[in-house]
């Protein structure tokens, strides 16, 4: 692969006596789809707030497009899209309201807002929801809706916080099918999620236990170096070690 | 610039389109007013009162056609003994009664001495020490117009004059009270819910991780809450003036610019309150009991502070409503300028830099 957008290096981040996130180190390259597994509490969100910007790290580097997490946040803030599970929209602003907001506070010129407004209630086949409060939209369609939001400004990475909770397989197949366009076109995917056979879509995985990554490769990779036949196994052999959880 | 003005319309939109926000945004002021100017009052009209007349003479039949001629009283019936009167109050329909002696107005011109006796309902004591006041004053009167042809020695007559409020009218001192409390409320629940709203729904996340930056996000979110409470204010002050009779006798563009700084400091109160709470209810509980009771009780618009023990007195001083109710009142009500209210601009100045500064050092902790 070629050029690689996060690279991080010993990244630290400690509150008080407890560690977080303890010394990870990893790249993810462009156009990568990238799973970021483990349990719960096993630090990923924390991991996740800095490469966003949002936390400053306790100690290590890391370089999220090129840009880095001590010093250039707003840079970073401005090259990457995220979208959490919650799919969070304005439920009561329109499905067009909602894409001019967001289009706003990225920063896009009027006339990028309206091409982008046109291009995605075609893309989604919304048409006939475009001035509908986004309350009133069925519960896949947020998601999509959310997800075409997320990387509206055409950022270099996006950061999926377990995207697919609470959707029915049939629109969380559709949901993943975006997200392979999406990678098609350049845009760097790390995703976290809690369902294994969306982390076999995933070209690369990391699994967190306890605050490090215990294991990083492709799902193929990793089943044959576990001798187990699904993710799921992979996942229980590496976690159950774990202390730390709620 | 553009994403203030983006993110401004958002938050219109946001409260336009909620009939419940829209409701206590522009339904509560003018309810409030309405009922404080008309409803709410210190002055006791038509209370009940009986009379046992044993004199039944001039000067005895006289005063009660006084008082049943004033109209804070209503004469509901004369009884003829004691027992009669017990039971009346106990009936509790009676307020006060009024008895005189028999030879009343014997014992006045023979004499030169007469006594009448009042009795008050008094299990509420603002109501009694009313109403006994009211009957005293006309009493005086006949006495002074008896009087008239005497030359009495020596007398000393106190000239009263009710500054500021001639006719000792209620709405002044409400019309300052209502708008330290639809403030208090507008600014600072609102503010708090529409950013916990945020919280809740997971928008805030966000907005965090744009390229906007944290205190750009606080300010959008305030700064319309801003201009709706000018906006409440002026329907206020129309109101005041056009339907209380409550007139600005001051400058109006001071009362204006004291009042922004209110409304900041309510702001400032709203976002310290949304940033330490993470639901809705609760940010609504905490401003209603934590803003709305100590307006209510320590403004002074209510209770008067100087009657207050020493230790509520030293609280009432951290509640901005209060120094902001003196404000609006020295402008509207004593039309006086700014060298009569810099000490409260001061203070309220020094309480609203410390809370904000409160707020974004709590914000940016929860951020890393």
């Amino acid at each position: 692969m070629g050029q690689q957008v996060i690279k991080t290096n010993n990244l630290c981040k400690r509150f008080g006596d407890f560690i977080a996130v303890d010394n990870i180190t990893f790249e993810v390259a462009k156009g990568e789809i990238f799973g970021f597994l483990g349990a719960n509490g096993a630090g990923k969100t924390t991991a996740m707030r800095m490469l966003c910007g949002l936390s400053s790290p306790s100690s290590g580097t890391a370089t999220i497009a090129g840009f880095d997490v001590y010093r250039q946040t707003e840079q970073i803030k401005k090259n990457i899209g995220y979208m959490s599970q919650k799919f969070s929209l304005y439920e009561d602003l329109t499905v067009l309201e909602n894409i001019s907001f967001f289009g706003g506070i990225y920063g896009l010129s009027n006339r990028q807002i309206k091409d982008k407004r046109e291009q995605l209630i075609d893309q989604l086949g919304l048409k006939g929801e475009a001035k509908k409060l986004v309350g009133s939209i069925p519960l896949g369609w947020k998601q999509k809706l959310a997800f075409s939001i997320a990387i509206l400004h055409e950022p270099a990475i996006v950061f999926l916080d377990e995207p697919t909770g609470g959707v029915d397989p049939l629109t969380r197949r559709q949901f993943w099918n975006m997200i392979y366009e999406a990678a098609d076109s350049g845009i760097t995917i790390f995703v976290t999620t809690h369902y294994m056979d969306e982390a076999e879509y995933c070209n690369r995985i990391s699994l967190m236990v306890d605050g490090s990554i215990k294991a990083l490769d492709t799902p193929a990779n990793l089943k044959l170096q576990y001798k187990a036949s699904t993710m799921d196994e992979v996942f229980y052999e590496l976690a159950r070690g774990a202390k730390r959880g709620d | 610039m553009k994403q203030f003005l983006i993110f401004v319309k958002k938050e219109f939109a946001h409260v336009l389109r909620d009939r419940k926000t829209l409701l206590i945004l522009f339904g509560m002021p003018i309810a409030q007013i309405l009922i404080f100017g008309f409803a709410l009052s210190n002055e006791v009209k038509n209370a009940r009162i009986v009379v046992m007349d044993q004199a039944k003479d001039d000067a005895s039949r006289n005063i009660i056609a006084r008082i049943a001629s004033s109209h804070n009283f209503e004469l509901v019936h004369t009884v003829n003994n004691r027992r009669q009167l017990q039971a009346a109050f106990k009936s509790g329909t009676i307020k006060l009664a009024v008895i005189f002696p028999a030879n009343f107005n014997a014992d006045l011109l023979h004499q030169n001495k007469a006594q009448l006796q009042v009795i008050a309902d008094a299990s509420d004591p603002n109501y009694a020490t009313t109403v006994t006041n009211y009957v005293s004053s006309i009493v005086q009167d006949y006495s002074a117009e008896i009087n008239e042809q005497t030359v009495i020695p020596y007398r000393i007559i106190p000239q009263i004059r009710m500054l500021y409020n001639p006719q000792l009218k209620g709405a002044p001192s409400f019309v300052p009270g209502v708008m330290a409390l639809v403030l208090m409320l507008v600014c600072v629940m609102m503010t708090a819910i529409s950013i916990v709203k945020e919280k809740e729904t997971g928008t805030m996340e966000i907005l965090l991780v744009s390229p906007m930056s944290p205190l750009m996000i606080i300010i959008s979110k305030a700064a319309p809450y801003l201009l709706l409470s000018l906006i409440n204010l002026t329907s206020i002050l129309l109101l005041s003036t056009f339907v209380l009779d409550v007139p600005v006798k001051g400058s109006l563009l001071l009362l204006f610019a004291e009042s922004t700084l209110f409304i900041i400091t309510c702001l400032s109160l709203g976002i310290f309150i949304s940033i330490k709470t993470s639901s809705q209810q609760v940010a609504m509980l905490i401003s209603l009991m934590g803003m709305m009771l100590p307006t209510i009780l320590f403004s002074g618009f209510m209770f008067p502070i100087e009657n207050m023990p020493l230790p509520l007195q030293l609280i009432s001083n951290i509640v901005p409503s209060k120094w902001y109710y003196i404000i609006v009142k020295t402008i509207m009500i004593k039309g006086l300028g700014f060298t009569a209210i810099w000490k409260e601009t001061l203070i309220l100045t020094g309480t609203t830099l410390a809370l904000l500064a409160i707020s974004l050092k709590s914000f940016k902790i929860r951020l890393s």
